[in-house]
């Protein structure tokens, strides 16, 4: 019997080891390159006046963002106010409530589903039930539309992370006479923290980017947000605009923005992550 | 005695608040996919009544004469998700492949995590490296490249502007990546440790054990993955706003600008003045919507169908 020669097996097996490490290779490039030209782009786009004043018109230099800043502030704190405690709530309900019950089962399907719709979608459905029928954009419909977004995310991993808790504690707790909901407050949410602080950040971190659902709900305004009751400015909308725009220094303050913006997000889902980390 | 009574009570009270509260917000998340739904079939009434089932098939899109279709928006909608997971999948197979079989954890752990930063990087921040990045460098070094090598097929034809369904795809592919890396890494660690051993028992090469064993046991979570990839890719926005160009017409060449049913949506819904138009966009809508949820059911499905063949279900 004649051995087959084995260089061609461990050739193929190089050759995709090589392919495999240049794939990630391919993916870390790119991350590089993204950040830099945003590092680059931005860094030089931002100064103490670029965060602290209006934006001037087109062709003057030297104008700020300070109301998209303030825009995209108060309304992504008011989505968390709105998103935060209904998707907490629904997730105890799905992990303390609800376990082997039909209806459980049908909101947990929903919950993921409702993950995975588009951005875009829920602020077409903001627009038809909040800007439509009183007839002007407005900061409140921005803040409800990032609240659904939120909502899902807060919902599932509330789930997943009050399953995580031991059922002894649970068990511990009921046995000791602790009535159920002080038992979940007390005791299930303390053991649970990390998780749950990590599942907020990261949905905030989410949102705070997002562009699409804002597009037909806040709009876009280059004045001081004196109340949430009309267009109000936020960042990614203006990024959206300016980008588009033909004028350089228009061009220029979308690239301080998306600096911020990303700023802003890297550094929470970075630190939620080191908090998940952490708990591990 | 009396005030133990009254202790209950309150007690009693307290548990079914909060009972009741817990429900109530699980009952507003059935709520909100519902109320979704039936509004953007209510604010589409005025296209569905006019356009029927031709809305699906026609191309035109015309607000000056009030003609509208969907045929362009999807046909760019299916192109670019095409392309972007002809791109990302191998990847993300290959990248999982690096990271769980053959990188040092030393290693693998912080690749793993830049991998993953790519998901935490919003949407405009993609289009904006897209459109002033990418784009140029696509137009002067990559297309004209691609057509002195295949200019005579039609999908390299025309003049190379760097925006247009390739790029979009690209940059889709990007966006998607670590969604289906994830999957496919944990799919990959799952696979039994005996059963890659026993492969490498054999004396078979790291490739081997791969293609045969752990390819092989995963094959289905893979599919799951590509789905979920699937769902993200075929509604995203604002990336792909910034790159694809936003012409409403059904072009053979990846150079050729398009449209998508988002990028519709972003670019045109608010200059929309007739109502006719305006529920043409949100009919638009509608078919996004009825999509995405029709892939995340089937990917949900597919994956509660995995994780019990697995054993790795809770």
């Amino acid at each position: 019997m004649r051995r087959r020669p084995s260089w061609p097996r461990k050739l193929s097996d190089v050759i995709v080891k090589v392919l495999a490490a240049l794939s990630a290779l391919f993916g870390l490039v790119f991350l590089a390159w993204i950040l830099y030209v945003v590092l680059r782009h931005g860094a030089s786009a931002l100064s103490w006046k670029f965060l602290t004043t209006l934006p001037s018109p087109p062709g003057v230099g030297g104008g700020g963002l300070a109301n998209a800043i303030i825009g995209t502030a108060a309304m992504t704190l008011l989505a968390c106010v709105m998103g935060v405690p209904v998707g907490l709530m629904a997730g105890v309900y799905l992990a303390e409530f609800g376990r082997g019950n039909r209806f459980a089962t049908l909101v947990r399907f929903l919950v993921n589903v409702m993950m995975g719709i588009p951005s875009i979608i829920v602020g077409l459905f903001v627009y038809t039930i909040m800007v439509r029928p009183v007839g002007h954009f407005s900061g409140w419909a921005g803040a409800v539309s990032l609240a659904l977004l939120i909502m899902p995310v807060v919902a599932r991993t509330t789930e997943d992370m009050l399953t995580l808790v031991p059922n002894s504690l649970r068990e511990s707790a009921l046995a000791l006479g602790v009535p159920h909901w002080r038992s979940t407050v007390q005791i299930m949410f303390r053991a649970a923290k990390a998780g749950l602080l990590t599942g907020v950040l990261l949905a905030v971190a989410r949102v705070s980017g997002e562009t699409a659902p804002l597009l037909f709900t806040a709009l876009d305004s280059p004045y001081w947000p004196h109340s949430l009751n009309g267009p109000t400015g936020n960042l990614t909308v203006t990024i959206f605009n300016y980008a588009m725009s033909p004028y350089p220094n228009w061009q220029q303050a979308a690239w301080g923005a998306s600096f911020l913006i990303t700023a802003g997000v890297l550094a929470l889902t970075i630190v939620s992550r080191a908090l998940a980390r952490e708990k591990k | 005695m009396m005030r133990r009574r009254s202790h209950t009570r309150a007690q009693a009270l307290a548990e079914t608040t909060f009972h009741g509260t817990a429900l109530t917000c699980a009952v507003l998340v059935l709520v909100s996919m519902t109320a979704i739904f039936v509004e953007l079939v209510r604010n589409s009434r005025l296209s569905l009544a006019k356009f029927g089932w031709g809305f699906l098939t026609s191309a035109a899109w015309n607000p000056v004469t009030s003609d509208f279709g969907a045929a362009s928006s999807i046909f760019g909608t299916l192109v670019s998700t095409a392309i972007a997971l002809l791109i990302a999948v191998p990847l993300s197979l290959a990248i999982a492949l690096f990271l769980v079989e053959m990188a040092h954890p030393r290693i693998a752990r912080p690749v793993g995590s830049a991998i993953e930063l790519l998901a935490a990087i919003p949407s405009i921040i993609y289009g904006m490296w897209g459109l002033f990045v990418l784009a140029p460098y696509m137009a002067d070094h990559v297309q004209p490249l691609l057509q002195k090598f295949f200019g005579k097929l039609p999908l390299f034809a025309g003049p190379p502007m760097g925006i247009g369904m390739l790029s979009a795809g690209l940059v889709l592919a990007l966006m998607v990546l670590p969604f289906i890396t994830a999957v496919v890494r944990d799919i990959f660690a799952l696979v039994p440790s005996v059963m890659k051993e026993a492969g490498y028992g054999m004396g078979a090469t790291t490739w081997e054990v791969t293609r045969k064993v752990t390819l092989r046991h995963g094959m289905r979570g893979v599919l799951g993955g590509v789905f979920l990839g699937l769902g993200r890719a075929i509604g995203e926005t604002m990336a792909v706003t910034f790159v694809i160009g936003n012409d409403h017409r059904i072009a053979a060449s990846l150079f050729a600008s398009g449209n998508t049913i988002s990028s519709t949506l972003a670019n045109e819904f608010t200059e929309a003045s007739q109502p006719l138009y305006l529920s043409a966009l949100v009919e638009l809508g509608l078919i996004l919507f009825v999509i995405t949820f029709l892939i995340q059911i089937a990917a949900q499905l597919w994956l509660k169908h995995i994780s019990h063949r697995l054993g790795t279900d809770k």
